[in-house]
């Protein structure tokens, strides 16, 4: 597109992003502090994770951008266009064929693969930041690995619910060093992150840091020896493909209490479809 | 004072001085420390009582002199050229801090079980059950319900308050606890409840303790030895007993008269 640098961002800024995100790599799961610019689109749509896509991608990748799993919500599809008019690259909502995957709250059901990248949306890159308001403590904490703190948030979980009532942006250790926020990810997505064939990049916009897990980094859930980690999803089969093993969302289809429970990931739904699996609702 | 008993020392500090401006905190203080003794530090406010717990513990150091720790090994540790790790760690381990107000040590907003086995967590324990076991055991210690294990600090009293502090300060077993006015803001038949406990607790676990106080009889019930201070400078150390009972420097002479007798 005429007036733009090759995906919006100048070259400078680019390499700048480059630099960081080298570091982030070298450091899995430590945040790196970069120069976060505006980028036209508000806080809280993707500032970070555009960034470091505007800097991760060439001319021959092909971009896919998944907001909640689906490929055709408005921050989704609007970062599609973003990138295929800023930068001209091949867009696709098929997992398999991008090597660039931007993601706001989930990870694709279908493994991803080496030669592919996969760039998280964060709005709070601190996992302590509930327990500790000092970003300064944070740091050191970080600098320590002093993490007793996040355990006794799940101390107290289970002495209140019974079990650890966090459902999304569930705190994981990378490498058995550092403590990191996945994004609002499902806890359910949290096992797929852990040896990882495909490079994991995650930005916070707002609060301008970056962070990563190279390729086969261990990512382990934190729990308690006698309360291991445990995913939930909704007990039901996607009424569209019929699946039994993706991540569910519940829709309310009218206002007598009708409810629909569907792939979250759009992509695996449709091409579960194409394959000849029908589920309940589509059979009627 | 034989030479090996000498080596003995938990903690000792030499020649230790801080200035804040003119105010001269510590003038050329020395102090030592033996393994399951409870050494008082009195004096009046402003005499540099809590600077020097400050300054031993590390929390903050002095413009001259050097605080040595020995851990468990046997090894002596200058505190203050440690490692901020190798610091916090001590700290979080080998010594506790017990504080005047509770509610500086305390998370307000974490039941009584999760403020005990915070140490613990912090120490690598990751079993939920155990954890929470240790917690009712400590409690019970301390003289608060079982009961209790779930409920919020913010409902237990001032007293209640002091001693979950203590209970999550000694979780951990430390060999040296210090401690900034334990009984301050307390009434006193409180005061006497919590003393009664603290000196059982010390005597039965052999923790060597630094205790704060501007009572004298708070020294004189808890701590073998008294370190008198006034205007940063030591100007009586010796037992307590005969500290109190025959002071020599007039300024002790005066703490020990000024002291209400009903």
């Amino acid at each position: 597109m005429n007036g733009y640098n090759f995906a919006y961002l100048d070259e400078q800024t680019k390499r700048m992003i480059r630099r960081a995100l080298l570091k982030a790599v070298a450091i899995p799961g430590h945040q790196i502090p970069f120069g976060s610019r505006e980028m036209p689109l508000p806080y809280g749509w993707g500032t970070g994770g555009i960034q470091v896509t505007a800097a991760v991608l060439g001319p021959d990748d092909t971009l896919k951008v998944i907001d909640q799993g689906a490929d055709d919500t408005t921050n989704a599809v609007s970062i599609r266009r973003f990138f295929a008019r800023t930068a001209g690259v091949a867009t696709t909502t098929h997992t398999a064929e991008a090597s660039v995957i931007q993601t706001r709250h989930r990870i694709p059901e279908q493994a991803l693969r080496e030669d592919q990248i996969i760039v998280y949306q964060v709005p709070q890159p601190e996992p302590l930041s509930k327990l500790e308001p000092s970003r300064a403590e944070t740091r050191r904490m970080h600098g320590l690995a002093e993490y007793g703190l996040m355990h006794v948030k799940l101390y107290e979980d289970i002495t209140r619910y019974g079990h650890v009532s966090i459902s999304y942006d569930y705190p994981v250790m990378v490498g058995g060093r550092y403590l990191m926020s996945p994004s609002p990810l499902p806890a359910f997505d949290n096992p797929k992150m852990d040896m990882m064939p495909a490079l994991q990049l995650f930005g916070a916009g707002r609060e301008k840091r970056l962070y990563a897990i190279p390729p086969y980094t261990r990512v382990t859930s934190l729990d308690f020896d006698d309360h291991p980690f445990r995913t939930t999803r909704a007990p039901h089969a996607c009424g569209l493909c019929g699946a039994r093993e993706s991540y569910l969302d519940e829709v309310v289809t009218d206002d007598r209490g009708g409810r629909l429970f569907v792939c979250s990931d759009t992509d695996y739904c449709e091409t579960r479809r194409a394959e000849g699996h029908v589920g309940t609702e589509l059979a009627v | 004072m034989t030479q090996s008993a000498h080596d003995e020392t938990l903690l000792s500090a030499r020649g230790l001085n801080l200035r804040f401006g003119n105010v001269i905190a510590l003038d050329n203080v020395d102090a030592e420390l033996w393994p399951g003794e409870v050494l008082a530090i009195v004096g009046e406010s402003g005499s540099g009582k809590t600077t020097l717990l400050n300054v031993l513990s590390g929390r903050m150091a002095p413009q001259s002199g050097v605080v040595w720790y020995r851990d468990a090994q046997g090894h002596l540790a200058d505190v203050h050229a440690m490692s901020a790790p190798a610091l916090r760690a001590l700290h979080r381990s080998d010594w506790g801090f017990v504080h005047q107000n509770p509610r500086d040590n305390l998370r307000m907003g974490v039941t009584a079980g999760g403020n005990v086995g915070e140490r613990l967590m912090a120490q690598g324990s990751r079993h939920y059950g155990n954890i929470r076991q240790e917690a009712i055991d400590w409690l019970a210690q301390v003289e608060i319900d079982a009961s209790r294990v779930d409920h919020l600090p913010r409902t237990f009293s001032g007293g209640m308050l002091q001693r979950l502090q203590i209970a999550r300060t000694l979780v951990t077993h430390p060999r040296l606890v210090f401690m900034d006015e334990p009984t301050g803001g307390l009434d006193v038949s409180v005061q006497a409840r919590l003393l009664d406990l603290i000196r059982t607790l010390v005597r039965r676990l052999g923790i060597a303790c630094v205790l704060v106080t501007h009572d004298l009889a708070v020294a004189r019930l808890l701590a073998q030895r008294v370190m008198v201070m006034q205007a940063g400078r030591v100007v009586e150390a010796g037992l307590t007993d005969q500290v109190l009972d025959d002071p020599q420097h007039p300024y002790t002479q005066l703490l020990v008269s000024s002291v209400l007798s009903a």
